[in-house]
């Protein structure tokens, strides 16, 4: 399993267009994909899920992969978050 | 064959087959199944189906309607391929050996209560979608059609109760020949919608969607505001003569479209145009407009999830000004709450919105919100002919206070280097009656008042405009009303400033005759009223109309002021 975390620096958090970019890009992989955000987790491929943690500014989360596809899938995520403006 | 009476909302004259933008009836029982797999396969199916639909509607609204409003049926082919959601379903069918119907409508319930009770209005909204979308896997499952108005794809009338912002976005232009609803009036949002899109509707029918059944040849008389229900050979005939004849009426008015607007006896006066967005410039020029009057800034703001940008909001305001080419363009400041809610503000509920929190109320409150706004106004200030408005003022301080923030933002920017003209005229609505009492005081701070007769209307005889059992009213024409028109009118001209009018009431034959006898100097209506009001202009005398509105505003009635302006003008 490989995890990254990250802080969220994107003023309207983690919502909308980002999450449905999010869960687009995660529901590309094989890997088991989940996020974490103040000890609840979620599955990233669910938009509902994501959208049900209402991640705002400033928030630290976590994104852990497990499977086949593990460091691609972590390396896609971590590539969506920054080009949506959502970390540094 | 058979009539409806409705009201004349958007004039012009439609036949078409009627395409019902109705719900279908999704009710369903709940039954025990004996082969769950079936079930679960049965389910799929539908989901399968769902998907592939909202594919083809996604990609239609795309092309036809643009990227930001293909974004919400992307959103709900999210929400169908999400595991959260599909698995429980299944599960549940599995264990339960109850049928998908319940399934489904039980887990997505669980899902909507969750999302309505967070706290952030975004959130709350996003159960709206969770709703829509188990509406069409229910269709599916129930082998129910159900109603997909962004993939009409030949000439209809659409017939609905009423029609909201969101259906509205998602009708094709193309195909649309008219609408008509069961409720709502003049100012109602279809009705406006439908005069900006220049398509005829009769609005308030009561009972359209009751009498009119799909693939119905239906009449739609925006003029008299009728609709006719499987209408005769004959009377189709009748009607295709009206339309001609209407049509070469409207040729003969496109030939003051370059002239400028002159009384008989030689007064000169402004007709221009209400606009919503930059897309309704094209309208404001093939209707030979003089200028904006109204610039209703709220839609930069609504049917979105976050606020706009300066930057944003800049290039729709320097797009409206350079369209215009210096021409005059009054650009009204946000008019938000009350009624027209911004999810994301997250605004509480109000009793009394019309009396609440709304317009510049929550423009001095929200003060980053409103900065923003006069920064990106007067950015643009340089690229044309802008005048800045505020909205709802009520005291002479509200207006005080809006206008040293617009100053602030206005050295700021200049220290900063940018450009910002030097002459922007500032204004304020006159639509409270304590400003229209008032008036001789604000005349001698403020550059110019525009008259926003649907709420002044409504202030003034407490007549909330929603409601239809008070709609009689919405009296215009009363001369308590007339008396405040002309408050404002004498008084901005005892200090040298002008009096526009933005309301329906400005556009409208009856009250044009009593407006230039009062003196308004500037009329803002819809684009597509502008003509007609040109060419009534043309064949009044100023000074007649001054004597017949000196006689109106001495009657007490006013049914008694529509019969002499019906004579004084030659109306029928």
């Amino acid at each position: 399993m490989v995890e990254k975390q990250f802080k969220v620096i994107a003023e309207t958090g983690i919502h909308a267009r980002p999450a449905t970019l999010l869960v687009q890009t995660a529901s590309k992989f094989e890997s088991e994909i989940q996020l974490e955000y103040k000890g609840k987790k979620v599955n990233l491929k669910s938009i509902m899920g994501v959208m049900s943690l209402g991640i705002g500014q400033g928030a630290d989360i976590t994104i852990s992969a497990e499977g086949a596809d593990e460091e691609n899938a972590l390396q896609s995520l971590a590539e969506t978050m920054q080009k949506e403006g959502l970390t540094e | 064959m058979s009539f409806l009476q409705g009201i004349a909302a958007s004039s012009g004259i439609a036949i078409a087959k009627a395409y019902r933008l109705v719900e279908p009836d999704l009710t369903f029982e709940k039954k025990t199944v004996e082969n769950a797999e079936a079930e679960v396969a049965r389910f799929d199916a539908a989901i399968a189906q769902s998907k592939t639909e909202l594919e083809a509607i996604r990609d239609n609204a795309r092309e036809n309607l643009g990227a930001d409003k293909a974004a919400i049926f992307e959103a709900h082919l999210l929400v169908l391929s999400d595991p959260e959601l599909l698995s429980p379903i299944q599960d549940k069918v599995k264990s339960e050996n109850v049928n998908a119907e319940v399934a489904l409508k039980e887990t997505a319930d669980m899902f909507i209560t969750m999302f309505e009770s967070m706290d952030n209005e975004y959130m709350r909204e996003r159960a709206a979608d969770i709703r829509d979308v188990t509406k069409r896997v229910l269709s599916h499952l129930l082998g129910v059609k159900i109603v997909n108005p962004s993939m009409i794809s030949e000439e209809v009338i659409v017939v609905a109760e009423d029609l909201t912002p969101s259906d509205t976005a998602q009708l094709n232009r193309q195909f649309v020949k008219g609408f008509t609803t069961d409720i709502g009036g003049r100012t109602s949002h279809s009705a406006i919608m439908a005069r900006s899109l220049e398509i005829p509707a009769v609005v308030g029918t009561k009972s359209a969607t009751k009498d009119i059944q799909n693939g119905n040849l239906v009449i739609v008389d925006g003029l008299k505001g009728e609709v006719h229900i499987n209408p005769t050979p004959e009377l189709v005939e009748q009607y295709k003569k009206e339309n001609e004849a209407f049509e070469a009426q409207k040729a003969e008015w496109a030939k003051l479209k370059n002239e400028k607007t002159y009384s008989q006896d030689g007064h000169h006066v402004e007709l221009v145009a209400n606009i919503g967005t930059p897309k309704d410039l094209e309208g404001v020029i093939n209707n030979g407009g003089e200028g904006v009057g109204l610039y209703r800034t709220e839609f930069l703001y609504m049917g979105r999830d976050q606020l706009p940008t300066e930057e944003e909001q800049f290039e729709s305001y320097k797009a409206v000004l350079e369209g215009l080419a210096g021409k005059p363009v009054v650009v009204r400041t946000l008019d938000i709450g009350g009624d027209k809610e911004l999810p994301y503000l997250s605004l509480p509920k109000e009793m009394n919105p019309f009396l609440g929190f709304r317009a510049i109320r929550l423009c001095l409150e929200e003060k980053d919100l409103f900065r923003t706004q006069l920064r990106a106004l007067l950015r643009a200030s340089t690229y044309g002919n802008l005048k800045i408005m505020f909205p709802m003022i009520a005291t002479l301080n509200e207006f005080r206070q809006a206008k040293a923030m617009l100053e602030e933002e206005k050295a700021k920017l200049i220290s900063e280097g940018v450009a910002v003209s030097e002459d922007i005229e500032v204004g304020i609505m006159v639509e409270i009656p304590s400003t229209a009492v008032l008036a001789d005081q604000f005349a001698k701070e403020v550059d110019f008042f525009s008259i926003g007769t649907n709420d002044l209307i409504q202030y003034t005889m407490a007549a909330d405009r929603m409601n239809e059992r008070v709609s009689y009213l919405y009296q215009p024409y009363s001369p308590s009303i007339l008396r405040l028109v002309k408050m404002v009118i004498d008084a901005a001209h005892k200090e040298g400033k002008w009096t526009g009018m933005c309301g329906e009431m400005a556009g409208d034959e009856t009250a044009i005759p009593l407006l230039l006898g009062l003196g308004l100097d500037e009329f803002s209506m819809s684009a597509t009223s502008i003509l007609k009001a040109r060419a009534q202009i043309r064949h009044l005398s100023k000074s007649d109309m001054e004597k017949m509105a000196e006689q109106a505003l001495q009657l007490p009635t006013t049914d008694e002021v529509v019969k002499i302006v019906k004579e004084a003008a030659n109306l029928k």
